[in-house]
């Protein structure tokens, strides 16, 4: 399978089974692509197999005499395009198919905990998934007791696991720091004798942040998730307080301060867009303005009646958008200012193994949440929904067999939509929640959620064609 | 070649003989929490550097 897509007059080919990148010169492109789509059976004239066409000495008839009345292009310019890809084809570069095998665990140490510290907030952001913090279920803090017992299960399921991750989230995390304090050293004191790396996150909004609780974010956090969706008009007039007054000039000094004592640790200043901010690629680059160079702004999650939830109609637009924030962040870039938009990192030689490309994010079988009672959930999306409870770590430390089979198949490889998706091992099948609260199903993916994916992935992999070029 | 410049050469098929260690983040630690993205995350297996 290939996926072929221009930007700015550069034109690049993914073959996705192999996971090579090209970029190819007009010729070869449409080259390609009508060798592609004679593959796909869309050429009623050329139907074929790779080997029946690369068996060829040279370019088939009907596809020269379709690029030179189409394009005019030179004829020996197509033969040398046929002889490249071919050349390709030989490598296992260009039209590859999977010939070995995906082989994924019986069984998965649990790995990552969300540590729901505490189900309240101080904002009430207009879009927030948690109801307002309290997932439904009443505002509530994590005791330190429930803390402690999670740790014990984590270190208890993680097996031979070196490196364990713990995200303290809400609701508002710092509301109840007191015991995301106890908890980080109750874990560090166990590193040692379980042979164990704790890596400690927390999601803030920053309304309580001080400089005590900022310079212990900076010693102990290997990554903080800052909130804030851009520009101050867009930020307060949907995350705010009980009162009504918008978090922006309360939150940025503290950002600033603390991201300027990091010392080069993680961190996101991290927004969401809504309908309300389509043009939010201006909030990116507000953002940048701030002195943040680490950015993440992410599409609203809402059900889709919800007045504020993404829809089909928004998605010219925001697609108009990612490419309007690539050529920001090239030209940033050439300007020695350049800054990273989480959802246009990509890694093309060193990622994740197609094991991890396949399984996604370990939702409800790597990587559960723990819930202020003790409750043990998927994840934190699932956080909430009764029929998705786990178990709990005060009772017992097993898990629901039966719910960690089901989560177990939520892999690319069994979702019949995704297998035949070019964007299968970047996205690795959707967002396990997402899919569900579309479609009651979490093998069904979210279609509006998987449009801009892929779109984010064309402009992630093109900005490193650029990067290539200008070696 | 002329026409064709090749980025990055085949990666995946050598990545499941020595894949899924399991000690890479988990892609909903880094910023996201609501979406899943998995190709922008670190690989932390020594085995396959």
């Amino acid at each position: 399978m290939l996926h072929l897509f221009s930007k700015n007059g550069i034109n690049i080919v993914l073959d996705v089974e192999s996971g090579s990148v090209h970029i190819f010169e007009p010729t070869a492109y449409e080259l390609c692509r009508l060798i592609n789509e004679a593959f796909d059976g869309d050429n009623e004239k050329l139907i074929s197999t790779p080997e029946s066409i690369f068996d060829m000495q040279s370019c088939p008839k009907k596809i020269k005499d379709d690029l030179i009345s189409l394009f005019c292009f030179d004829p020996d310019e197509i033969e040398e395009a046929f002889s490249e890809i071919k050349a390709l084809y030989k490598e296992e570069l260009l039209f590859t198919k999977r010939d070995y095998a995906i082989n994924l665990p019986d069984d998965y140490p649990i790995k990552a905990l969300c540590l729901h510290i505490s189900h309240d907030c101080n904002l009430r952001c207009k879009y927030c998934f948690a109801e307002g913090g309290d997932f439904g279920h009443g505002r509530k803090n994590m005791p330190f007791e429930v803390a402690k017992k999670a740790i014990d299960f984590v270190i208890n399921r993680s097996g031979n696991r070196h490196n364990l991750e713990i995200d303290f989230f809400g609701g508002e995390p710092l509301i109840n720091f007191d015991v995301v304090k106890k908890t980080v050293a109750y874990a560090r004191s166990l590193e040692k004798q379980y042979n164990k790396n704790f890596r400690f996150t927390i999601t803030t909004n920053g309304i309580l942040l001080n400089d005590e609780i900022s310079d212990y974010i900076n010693r102990e956090m290997s990554n903080v998730v800052l909130s804030l969706d851009g520009r101050k008009s867009v930020n307060d007039q949907v995350r705010y307080d009980v009162a009504g007054n918008g978090s922006y000039d309360r939150i940025v000094p503290k950002f600033k301060k603390l991201v300027s004592e990091r010392d080069g640790k993680d961190y996101y200043v991290r927004g969401t867009f809504t309908p309300l901010n389509l043009d939010f690629s201006s909030d990116v680059e507000h953002i940048h303005s701030l002195g943040f160079d680490q950015i993440s702004v992410e599409p609203v999650v809402l059900d889709s009646n919800d007045p504020l939830a993404i829809k089909e109609e928004h998605l010219d637009r925001i697609f108009k958008e990612y490419d309007s924030l690539t050529d920001k962040m090239e030209a940033h870039r050439n300007n020695g200012d350049g800054f990273n938009f989480f959802h246009f990192m990509i890694d093309l030689e060193q990622g994740p193994c197609v094991i991890k490309r396949v399984k996604g994010c370990g939702c409800g079988t790597e990587y559960v949440a723990i819930t202020p009672d003790g409750d043990i959930f998927p994840c934190h999306r699932f956080a909430g929904m009764d029929d998705f409870k786990l178990g709990n770590v005060l009772e017992s430390f097993e898990t629901k067999k039966e719910l960690v089979d089901y989560f177990k198949k939520s892999t690319v490889l069994n979702k019949p939509v995704c297998e035949k998706c070019w964007a299968k091992y970047y996205c690795s099948g959707g967002c396990a929640a997402n899919n569900f609260n579309c479609h009651g199903d979490i093998l069904k993916p979210h279609e509006i959620s998987c449009e801009m994916e892929r779109k984010r992935i064309e402009c992630a992999v093109y900005l490193k064609a650029l990067e290539a070029l200008d070696d | 070649m002329k026409q064709i410049k090749t980025l990055v050469k085949k990666t995946l098929k050598k990545s499941a003989c020595k894949g899924g260690c399991g000690e890479c983040q988990t892609s909903c630690q880094s910023a996201c929490k609501t979406s899943c993205t998995v190709a922008n995350q670190k690989c932390e297996n020594e085995a396959r550097k």
